[in-house]
């Protein structure tokens, strides 16, 4: 393996880390607009977010990808293949880390809540004070876990001209005709980043989580 | 003359078909102990959380010093208060739960300052000194920087004891504090109780600790099926059970050491 190739497969790697880290904030924002409407008193509201997340949930990625690719120039939208897979990595996790969240406020124990209602707080004050963060508590390892998933379905991105980590591989392979040392280079570096976030999460846990 | 502190006529509470509260009038008087005591099921939780205005009740009058809680009476029945007023009468209560109920996220100061801070909205570090003034009250005031995870469920509820006090309520009510302790844990937790009483804090407790009722309450509510099926001083209860159904229902803490209920108080290693 020369430094070449080597370097070549590490921009791949920063475009894959670069489009999974941008997915993943983005989604978790969407997600908690989303998971806000889920659990809103409007059942218009809380019909759309169930169908939002069972259309995203219930499409495979490979497939949602395909479409945005070939749907959003038809209306007019002529996106880079980079800004379709953020898009379509963003709207797909959004719907799991929104029903991620969802589980973590309806497990917010009543108990803690009538806590803040006997004190005096009101609704908005234990929504902020009180559900959201031990929500955030509750959830914050499946989160972790969807960044890890998204971080390895980003490799789905390829197909539609995203030169990241996969992509790249594929065409190192194709022209140095070392296929297996190439990708078991590449399966390495996945690997690698897949340990800093792993990492990352559990300082974030242990940052956070004292109190459980 | 003082109104009393609480005072309920007629209270009633259904859960849907089910009538948990029929028809409660009991009143408790400024400086009381009374403790609601019963066989499970028999409403004493709901009744309690009823005076919280945690339950709704669905008929009769609940009073906090004088003043009508959630619902008043009206031309046509009665009308829900606003929000507002049932807050600020609200704000007479404290309460402390058999799950203690901490918010996990916050330390003991924290819990305690959290409501001076955000509801009573004082600045931080005098909250927090009126905060670690109510820690150092229960004894816990080294215990301040930990985590409700970090501490004995004894000084759970303790520090839960100090969060409601903290906001100097008139009356605190008590859902069955010790009943999630280890037995070894209840005396330190009973013992900030009786430090309360003997202060003449206003208390409403629901226990299953018969010989702490029968040594620190003065009215004892014993309930049945929803409804008060014989009150009076404790030692009208406790001494002379009389009432065929409470002779039963205290024989069941014979095996749990009720002899206590004759013999003179014990420590309860407070």
């Amino acid at each position: 393996m020369t430094w070449a190739v080597l370097s070549l497969l590490l921009a791949g790697a920063g475009v894959t880390a670069a489009i999974s880290v941008v997915s993943v904030i983005g989604g978790l924002l969407l997600g908690i607009a989303i998971c806000g409407a889920s659990l809103a008193r409007s059942r218009a509201l809380r019909g759309c977010a169930a169908v939002y997340v069972s259309f995203f949930r219930g499409v495979p990625l490979l497939v949602q990808l395909l479409l945005l690719y070939h749907a959003l120039p038809r209306l007019g939208l002529d996106l880079p293949g980079i800004a379709a897979a953020v898009l379509g990595l963003t709207l797909c996790t959004a719907a799991y880390q929104a029903e991620t969240l969802r589980g973590g406020f309806v497990n917010v124990p009543a108990g803690l809540i009538e806590a803040g209602r006997i004190v005096g707080m009101t609704a908005r004050q234990i929504m902020l004070r009180v559900r959201a963060p031990i929500a955030l508590r509750l959830t914050l390892p499946a989160v972790v876990n969807e960044a890890i998933l998204i971080l390895k379905a980003s490799s789905l991105v390829s197909v539609v001209g995203v030169a990241d980590l996969t992509r790249t591989a594929q065409n190192i392979a194709s022209s140095n005709y070392r296929p297996i040392e190439t990708f078991a280079a590449a399966g390495a570096l996945y690997l690698l980043l897949n340990i800093v976030v792993g990492g990352a999460g559990a300082g974030l846990g242990r940052m956070v989580g004292r109190g459980r | 003359m003082t109104a009393p502190a609480i005072r309920l006529s007629g209270v009633c509470k259904n859960y849907g078909t089910h009538r948990a509260i029929d028809g409660v009038d009991l009143v408790v008087q400024p400086g009381e102990v009374a403790c609601l005591i019963g066989p499970s099921g028999s409403g004493k939780s709901t009744l309690l959380r009823c005076m919280a205005f945690l339950e709704e009740h669905d008929d009769g009058l609940i009073e906090i010093a004088g003043d009508p809680l959630g619902f008043a009476p009206g031309e046509n029945g009665r009308i829900r208060l606003p929000d507002r007023e049932i807050a600020r009468v609200r704000r007479s209560i404290g309460m402390v739960f058999q799950q203690f109920n901490l918010w996990p996220h916050r330390t003991a100061l924290g819990n305690v300052s959290e409501a001076l801070r955000f509801v009573l909205r004082l600045l931080r570090p005098a909250a927090e000194r009126r905060a670690m003034a109510y820690l150092d009250r229960v004894g816990l005031a080294d215990r301040a920087g930990h985590y409700p995870s970090q501490l004995s469920g004894g000084q759970q509820q303790r520090v839960a004891i100090a969060r409601a006090l903290a906001l100097e309520p008139r009356i605190m009510l008590f859902d069955e504090p010790t009943s999630s302790l280890d037995p070894e844990l209840t005396g330190e937790v009973l013992g900030v109780m009786r430090g309360l009483a003997a202060d003449g804090m206003t208390m409403v407790i629901v226990t299953h600790e018969i010989g702490f009722a029968a040594h620190v309450a003065q009215h004892v509510v014993f309930l049945e099926q929803g409804r008060i099926a014989l009150e009076g001083s404790a030692s009208a209860v406790f001494r002379r059970p009389w009432n065929p159904r409470l002779a039963r229902f205290l024989e069941t803490y014979l095996d749990r050491g009720a002899s206590m209920l004759i013999a003179p108080e014990q420590s309860d290693g407070a």
